[in-house]
């Protein structure tokens, strides 16, 4: 028994140590530097040191009003896009769902987007929002509608609000389509029998027996929509101004912009601690609604 | 009612049809742009092309130095995703089967962490590289496997939680059979255990796969150097702070989708697969 157990310590180490070793240098360490960090003020150069300043780093940040107005932006944005991605990605899910052949070739189309880096997506979006949609506003007379909606502060949230409902519907409609397949169909033959009808049918039976669907939908989609960079970096950049800067570019710039090393550190530790507590409070809250068959 | 019927759904199949026209009409518009001259792109945005300039290809190609990127772009997928596969499904094998407090402890600290923003490692990280450099001689900015062993690790959680959850749910008697016919712990994990865990792979390498060749915000950090550019880092060069050229920039930006079309198409029905196991569990 002794040998055995020994030989399997070391087999133990040969399987598990690899993958922990990297993972600890990629993420456990950098984590722990980055909570010390926050706690400095620093410009980022080598030849200056940082310099110790307590919590006047993450006291700084009720004051801050740009970061305020980012925190402002990032909620409404997200918020907005929540509901937006998985309203579309449920209608999307309900209309393929049916027995039609096309059905294939249309979550083929929907699904699309989803797999174009958000990058890129932002940035053939920026073409349509701003230059294509002036020659056409030029063009049709319609100036009221299309006009260069990257230069207005307003329509710009919206703009990235459209770009990521249209990258990420077709990802959530692939877990509605799962969720909904799931439901039994004697389940929604008794309630047509029962004379539950159309709306009826599906916000009283259909809806609640999808709801771990929409925990996992409404949990991945508040979390990109939160964290949302790319998008951000590509269609508006931040502008006009910095009325689209959200959180993660505002963190961004702090640091790899204004080199400020140490506050820019402890925004981001504020940024996880937001990311969690969201998070969990979300998972927590929709477990409640789920209905057990 | 029969026909009534059938051509109900065929209304229905074309409308469904439509809407999913109109969902891709963006990826219209950067193509039809892709091959217009500036006039006519200005002139009408929406247009089809008269006459097709396949110039613009030639000088994105040329601009976003595409055969490297791609090739940079491949190179770096590949590896992480092959190195993560291998890693993480031997560490989640061994800790789902060993099941003490150790083993508990370390899954925990896998899935805890996936939790934490990219960015609140950012900083640190490009400071750890500095001094990886600096102190230990080793470079990790602007290298292939500085960023390889970046993707391994912010790769492990995800990959980890997912391997473990299979694991749980396949018999262990076949393991302990190949034990007792004398197969080492190396042998039983490879040989009995690596080819049961086919779907989960499948899983994982579609995930990473969409993940780290669209992913841009880490190479961005990492590598500066031009040579050693990824496709999305590569688009950026359209857009610098002179005017865009459009038609250019949405041949380039046609050049970069390409590969991932391809992608979907012949894999699409392990990705959808991948994709909601990824998301269900």
């Amino acid at each position: 028994m002794i040998p055995s157990k020994k030989r399997g310590n070391g087999w133990f180490n040969v399987f598990v140590l690899p993958a922990l070793i990297i993972f600890s240098i990629v993420v456990l360490v950098p984590f722990v530097i980055g909570i010390c960090y926050s706690f400095v003020s620093w410009d980022g150069l080598v030849m200056h040191k940082p310099q110790f300043v307590g919590m006047t780093n993450y006291a700084k940040l009720f004051h801050d009003a740009r970061f305020g107005q980012s925190a402002i932006h990032t909620i409404q944005f997200t918020v907005v896009a929540v509901l937006a991605i998985n309203i579309l990605g449920l209608l999307l899910a309900l209309m393929v769902t049916s027995s039609l052949k096309i059905n294939a070739v249309a979550r083929t189309m929907f699904f699309m987007p989803n797999l174009i880096g958000g990058l890129i997506l932002g940035y053939i979006w920026r073409f349509i929002l701003s230059d294509a949609f002036k020659a056409i506003g030029e063009r049709t007379g319609m100036t009221s509608i299309f006009f260069n909606w990257l230069l207005d502060p307003h329509a710009a949230l919206v703009s990235l609000v459209v770009v990521i409902t249209w990258q990420m519907a077709g990802y959530v409609m692939i877990i509605y389509i799962t969720g909904i397949q799931s439901v039994p169909d004697e389940v929604m033959e008794a309630a047509v029998i029962d004379g539950a009808t159309g709306w009826k049918r599906f916000f009283r039976i259909e809806l609640p027996l999808i709801m771990p669907s929409v925990t996992i939908c409404t949990f991945y989609s508040l979390s990109n929509c939160f964290k949302i960079y790319d998008i951000n970096l590509s269609l508006t950049g931040g502008g006009p101004g910095v009325s689209t800067e959200m959180f993660a570019m505002n963190i961004y710039n702090e640091i790899f912009s204004y080199n400020n090393y140490g506050y820019g550190q402890a925004k981001a530790i504020m940024f996880f601690l937001l990311v969690a507590a969201v998070s969990l409070t979300q998972v927590v809250l929709t477990k409640r609604k789920e209905v057990q068959l | 009612m029969t026909t009534r019927r059938k051509v109900g759904r065929f209304v229905a199949s074309l409308l469904i049809l439509a809407l999913g026209l109109c969902f891709l009409f963006p990826l219209y518009i950067m193509v039809a742009n892709s091959l217009k001259n500036r006039a006519q792109l200005y002139a009408d945005p929406v247009a089809l092309p008269t006459t097709a300039l396949w110039g613009n290809y030639t000088e994105a190609m040329e601009k976003m130095n595409f055969l490297r990127s791609f090739a940079n772009s491949l190179l770096i997928t590949i590896i992480s995703v092959a190195l993560i596969v291998f890693f993480s499904s031997m560490c989640a094998w061994m800790i789902t089967r060993t099941g003490d407090r150790k083993s508990k402890g370390i899954y925990f600290l896998f899935v805890a962490t996936m939790l934490i923003p990219f960015q609140t490692l950012m900083m640190p990280l490009v400071q750890m590289m500095k001094w990886s450099r600096q102190f230990l001689g080793i470079p990790v900015l602007n290298t292939y496997h500085g960023i390889v062993f970046l993707y391994i690790g912010f790769g492990m959680s995800m990959a980890v939680f997912l391997f473990s959850g299979f694991v749980k749910s396949i018999p262990i008697s076949l393991e302990e059979a190949a034990t007792l016919d004398g197969c080492s712990v190396w042998g039983v994990f490879w040989r009995v255990v690596f080819p049961m865990l086919t779907p989960t792979t499948m899983t994982v390498i579609i995930l990473d796969i969409i993940w780290i060749w669209n992913d841009y915000l880490l190479p961005s950090l990492v590598l500066n150097n031009k040579a050693l550019r990824t496709i999305p880092l590569s688009t950026s060069s359209f857009f610098g702070v002179f005017t865009i050229q459009w038609n250019q920039a949405m041949a380039g930006l046609t050049l970069a989708i390409i590969p991932v079309v391809i992608f979907y198409f012949s894999a699409q029905k392990y990705i959808i697969k991948g994709v909601t196991a990824g998301a269900v569990k």
